[in-house]
């Protein structure tokens, strides 16, 4: 007898959604980095105002904050039917749609698409999607070499890094060293490189010329979708998208699955809500847009990989499914007081931040992200940032309690902390208990020096490395009360 | 009126000071208060730990001990919020509609310091005197969750002889968030630093709050520093007066 054990999750060993640490140790030394500290709050703190800025121009933001919300909910509720809509019109105007259950087969198809063109290099659009399956990797072990084409991605790919923010991938490096990796690693830099933005943004702009001009291949992500009539649509501010998506002969597109939406007025809402959450600017300033091919213009041959890699997986819990709301757009790590301290390297996955904390465990396995619905104070900013109006927060909560239930399940001996939390739970259901309890928790007095506890034993000691605590008072507020007014629970008369 | 107090287990147990405050601030504006002795905790730690089944039975505790009661006020903004967004939802995680109904009902009728003051009882002058240089950091559940907005800055401000003086980055989390300062101890001070930079900055005596809980974080911070500004939650401030405090 087969049992049904849930959507497949994203496949271990390939591509970027586990980190190597759990997010407290990850933490730890992304902390102690003073330069990352200092790039990370200016380059927040920038956005951050631009952002509200911008979004407090649009005297209708929170109704359109609703229609971006209710557009995904609806297109969710039919993903099966819009998908479908969207590969038929795709083909109809000369594209050819593939379907990728796992980052593997995505990689596995891209790699022979790229193969059967007999070219050794592409160019690259900025996509997260293709960082998440691994694709520069799959295709270096096919002997393709992938340039990317995005500034930001460019310092990355350069410096051998890994991207630490969705929008701005290169956030924890400033211009100093940008110019150090430039120097370095490309080999057509004019080696009088300053550290002028424009003298490196023309340094990059040299080097990407000449790899948009012998590109035969491009590769994008998409920012959007439209079934209605098959068009793909990238947004970006550099034009190197532009080119990538204009220049090769053969384009290919990997696009999530929860990318897609019903219908072109739909743009309307979403191109609203993504510049000003994102860049805080109130239009990007490159939109591409084109379905299938046009003889003449543009690529010859088009191809789109839609990927699932454990979103149908997501998609399957009814609380967790929100998180496929996202349109990528970062505001909320701008926002978070977390990623402004640790940046995104900590999350150990392409997807940083509030969102990546609700995100990577859905398509992971909750198991194999454990530690990230935990990194979060649970202040909230991330959904009042939101565009799209994903409770992060209560996400947040419904994934620990997700862990919490499969880690019990996983184990026959209770862990130290289940243990903890179900005794407190039994002391605080009854309040003879809980007044006995409070009674034996005076004997804390004992550790206390000046009216405060500066030392307490772990898992508490987390607390007290850095925090006093007060003593337990002489009389609890219960006891006062009891005192007051006896053992009635109103005032006297 | 006739108001039940939720202490809360944390203001019960560490800060009687701030139930006792809430009880004398209420009693001065004329109101009848009572304490419910079978109360415990509300299980927002539970909750946001991920302990939902555990939760259940203080959910349940909560709505048996306060259903009867026309009005109930809570001294934090964190702990009212779990009343008013976690409880139902704890209940129906289990399949307890009825618990889910019961506790939405409760929950209507629970109100945080700050909300009872202004929107119920229609009071921002409490009478209060309290002369010190104070900052007052709105906590993240009160402001993301409950949208207390300014009404304890409304009432601060007529607090006779106060020196209220603005938080820079007052919207910023301190870096409390229950377990969060436990699991994540590493990150939770960095935000705690950040914090009283901020504090610090204003050169006021006193830090207040809505919440126990932060207060207990940030105070735990400065006090570990011997920075010389003191954490008080609002209840005791707006309790003081000419004649004692």
């Amino acid at each position: 007898m087969s049992t049904f054990l849930g959507m497949p999750t994203a496949p271990r060993g390939v591509g970027h959604l586990r980190g190597e640490q759990p997010f407290p140790v990850a933490a730890r030394a992304a902390l102690a980095d003073t330069q990352l500290r200092r790039n990370l709050a200016r380059a927040t703190r920038t956005i951050r105002a631009k952002r509200a800025a911008v979004v407090a121009e649009l005297p209708d933001w929170e109704e359109l904050r609703a229609a971006g919300q209710a557009i995904k909910q609806h297109t969710l509720a039919h993903l099966d039917h819009y998908l479908e809509q969207l590969e038929s019109q795709v083909t109809a105007h000369g594209g050819t749609v593939h379907w990728a259950r796992d980052a593997n087969e995505a990689n596995r198809i891209v790699t022979g698409l790229v193969a059967d063109t007999g070219a050794t290099e592409v160019v690259k659009v900025k996509s997260i999607v293709t960082d998440e399956i691994g694709l520069n990797e799959a295709l270096a072990g096919a002997g393709i070499t992938a340039h990317e084409t995005d500034l930001a991605e460019l310092i990355v790919q350069l410096g051998h890094d890994r991207p630490s923010h969705i929008l701005v991938p290169a956030i924890h490096r400033n211009r100093a060293e940008i110019r150090e990796i430039f120097l370095r690693e490309m080999d057509d830099v004019d080696p009088g490189l300053t550290d002028t933005p424009a003298a490196l943004a023309e340094a990059a702009r040299r080097h990407l010329r000449r790899r948009f001009l012998a590109a035969r291949v491009g590769i994008s992500g998409a920012n959007f979708a439209i079934a209605e009539t098959g068009t793909l649509c990238v947004v970006e501010s550099e034009g190197n998208g532009r080119m990538c998506l204009t220049l090769p002969d053969t384009l290919i597109t990997v696009m999530g699955i929860e990318k897609v939406i019903p219908a072109w007025r739909d743009l309307e809402v979403f191109l609203q809500l993504l510049p000003r959450s994102s860049t805080g600017e109130r239009m990007n300033p490159y939109t591409s847009m084109w379905a299938g091919v046009t003889p003449g213009d543009g690529p010859r041959r088009f191809h789109l990989v839609l990927l699932d890699n454990g979103r149908t997986a997501a998609l399957a819990d009814p609380a967790g499914r929100q998180a496929l709301h996202c349109i990528r757009c970062s505001a909320c790590l701008n926002v978070c007081p977390v990623y402004e301290r640790t940046g995104g390297h900590a999350y150990g996955s392409v997807y940083p931040g509030p969102i990546g904390a609700v995100l990577s465990p859905q398509l992971t396995g909750v198991e194999d992200n454990a530690s990230l619905p935990y990194a979060s104070s649970l202040c909230g900013a991330c959904y009042d940032a939101c565009p799209v109006r994903i409770d992060i927060p209560s996400l947040l909560v419904h994934l620990r309690a997700r862990h919490v239930e499969e880690a019990a399940r996983a184990r026959r001996v209770p862990s130290a902390e289940a243990a903890a939390m179900a005794a407190a739970s039994w002391v605080m259901a009854s309040p003879a208990r809980y007044a006995a309890a409070q009674r034996a928790g005076r004997s804390g007095r004992a550790l206390r020096r000046g009216g405060r506890i500066r030392w307490l034993p772990p898992p508490l000691s987390a607390w007290t490395a850095a925090r006093d605590l007060p003593a337990p008072p002489a009389q609890s507020f219960r006891e006062w009360w009891r005192h007051e007014h006896g053992d009635a629970d109103g005032t006297a008369g | 009126m006739r108001i039940a107090l939720f202490v809360t287990c944390l203001a019960d147990g560490l800060f009687p000071q701030v139930g006792q405050a809430t009880v004398r601030l209420l009693e001065r504006l004329g109101h009848e208060v009572t304490f419910p002795q079978a109360q415990t905790c509300c299980g927002q730690m539970h909750t946001n730990t991920g302990y939902l089944r555990e939760a259940l039975p203080l959910v349940r505790r909560y709505v048996d001990v306060f259903e009867d009661c026309d009005l109930i006020v809570v001294p934090s903004g964190s702990c009212t919020g779990s009343v008013r967004h976690q409880h139902a939802m704890v209940a129906r995680r289990f399949g307890d509609e009825a618990l889910a109904r019961r506790a939405g009902d409760v929950a209507a009728r629970t109100y945080e310091l700050s909300e009872l003051l202004v929107d119920v009882l229609g009071v921002e002058d409490v009478g209060a005197y309290y002369p010190h240089r104070v900052t007052y950091h709105p906590t993240c559940h009160s402001l993301r969750l409950l949208r207390v907005g300014d009404r304890p800055l409304r009432l601060l401000r007529k607090v006779a002889g106060i020196d209220l003086v603005e938080l820079p980055d007052a919207a910023v989390c301190c870096g409390f968030g229950g377990t969060f300062a436990i699991k994540n101890g590493a990150v939770s001070t960095a935000m705690l630093a950040d914090k009283m930079r901020s504090v610090l900055a204003t050169g006021a005596e006193v830090c207040t709050a809505g919440d126990s809980s932060c207060l207990m974080h940030i105070g735990g911070g400065l006090s570990r520093l011997n920075a010389g500004t003191a954490t008080v939650h609002l209840a005791e401030i707006l309790a003081s007066t000419q004649d004692a405090r």
